[in-house]
């Protein structure tokens, strides 16, 4: 959409369902509470919704920089409406385009804006992109490949602030150098939607914690963005905010739900241990990770090399993988999440990368 | 959970996939959902390895077309 090849009206969900599901949508309603000893939602137009059992899906919303609310032409990219006001900046003229932060997000904001044609300076704080989550050698293919499309690609340098008189003029770096901007594009990551649930009684850190099988509460589960829980096979309490995660998340926490109305007993057939996975299409680069890898994993190269088109590499620790990253080679990753669920060990994927002769 | 019976209305005894190449961008969802039926080669192209699935495998078919990001799979019968 931000390219302006998709219209908004492709992006709705399929349609269809609700009919056969029963709902009963409270759309332009807000909840702001949680009552768990009475059991009702609380919603901002002062009615309270009674539940048997609470689903919580609130989501997150995008970082903002602190001071930019009011200056028009810095935004954050999540919703619909985003995205159009992003399109209308562009059709309006904007050509100066600094995006914050070069996680994915901020990634896929450059590509967009470079494939067309306009200028774009790319700020991050990390030595490299996605250093702290792809270690540094995977970060710096990300970065040459932004260079390579023509993006200033700034690493390790904060930004200061950002500058105009109501409208974006320029964004202040930490290094003291400035960078005319047009258009601002902040994508540092997102809060877990939980503010309605303060004293509630819910445990919330970074997200509303659950135990292993999404469970937060007697009756209540919670999944997608919103929602921690302690994933044995990584052995830690994670949130995953991917697309694919939000729906097998809400899938597994609905089973969760159910069985507790029926007062299954054997939760240990529920505890959630997903392979977390996902994708990033920035220009023609389609890159995968399946798993979770940690900032001081170990790297293996399994097949391609780093500055290929294609290629695809490991990480683990202790023996264990704990992640396959690929780029253009998706059905590899389907394959290695298929394995790293099996349980694939470090020694299997060094076999695979002598076998590939990388 | 593939919710058995949940679109069972909208098909008979017969299920045809067909899959919208102009759409599809191989992400391999619907390969890792139901990969008798859907799979990215190492050329980066879905391939159909059963046009006409047998009805054993319909649940998880419907899940992979619910849930590809691009909607290029549709299903006819």
């Amino acid at each position: 959409m931000l390219t302006g090849e998709w219209e908004p009206a492709r992006t709705a969900l399929p349609s269809g369902t609700d009919e056969r599901l029963d709902l009963d949508w409270e759309l332009g309603v807000r909840a702001t509470g949680l009552d768990l000893d009475e059991q009702v939602v609380r919603l901002d137009d002062g009615r309270e919704l009674f539940y048997d059992g609470l689903i919580i899906a609130t989501g997150a919303s995008p970082r903002r920089l602190p001071g930019t609310e009011d200056l028009a032409g810095v935004f954050t990219l999540r919703t619909l409406d985003d995205v159009a006001a992003i399109r209308a900046a562009i059709d309006a003229g904007a050509r100066r385009v600094v995006v914050v932060g070069a996680g994915f997000i901020g990634a896929e904001v450059a590509a967009s804006c470079r494939e067309q044609g306009l200028d774009v300076t790319m700020v991050e704080p990390l030595p490299q992109p996605l250093s702290r989550v792809l270690g540094e050698r995977v970060g710096a293919v990300i970065a040459d490949l932004h260079r390579a499309h023509g993006v200033d690609v700034r690493l390790g340098v904060g930004v200061e602030g950002i500058e105009g008189d109501g409208r974006v003029e320029r964004v202040a770096l930490a290094d003291g150098s400035t960078v005319d901007a047009d258009l601002v594009v902040v994508g540092i990551g997102v809060v877990p939607n939980t503010g309605w649930l303060e004293g509630s009684g819910l445990e919330l850190e970074d997200g509303v914690v659950c135990d292993e099988t999404t469970l937060a509460a007697p009756g209540v589960v919670a999944a997608g963005d919103v929602a921690r829980w302690p994933n044995a096979r990584f052995g830690e309490t994670m949130r995953v905010e991917h697309w694919e995660h939000a729906l097998d998340m809400a899938m597994h926490a609905a089973r969760r739900l159910l069985a507790w109305g029926e007062g299954v007993t054997d939760v240990a057939a529920f505890a959630y241990e997903p392979v977390p996975w996902f994708w990033s299409d920035q220009y023609d680069r389609k890159i995968q990770l399946a798993g979770r890898p940690g900032p001081d994993d170990e790297m293996v190269v399994i097949a391609g090399a780093l500055d290929d088109e294609r290629f695809c590499v490991a990480y683990g620790r202790d023996e264990r993988v704990t992640a396959v990253l690929a780029v253009n080679m998706a059905a590899r990753v389907v394959r290695y999440r298929r394995a790293l669920a099996d349980g694939l060990t470090w020694s299997q994927v060094l076999e695979d990368a002598a076998a590939s002769g990388s | 959970m593939t919710g058995e019976n949940r679109f069972q209305s909208r098909w008979g005894s017969e299920m045809r996939v067909v899959v919208d190449f102009d759409l599809c961008e191989s992400n391999a969802v619907c390969m890792g959902i139901a990969p008798e039926v859907f799979e990215v080669r190492d050329d980066d192209f879905l391939y159909v390895l059963q046009e006409e699935p047998p009805p054993e495998l319909w649940d998880r078919v419907r899940d992979a077309a619910a849930r590809c990001p691009k909607q290029a799979i549709t299903l006819e019968g």
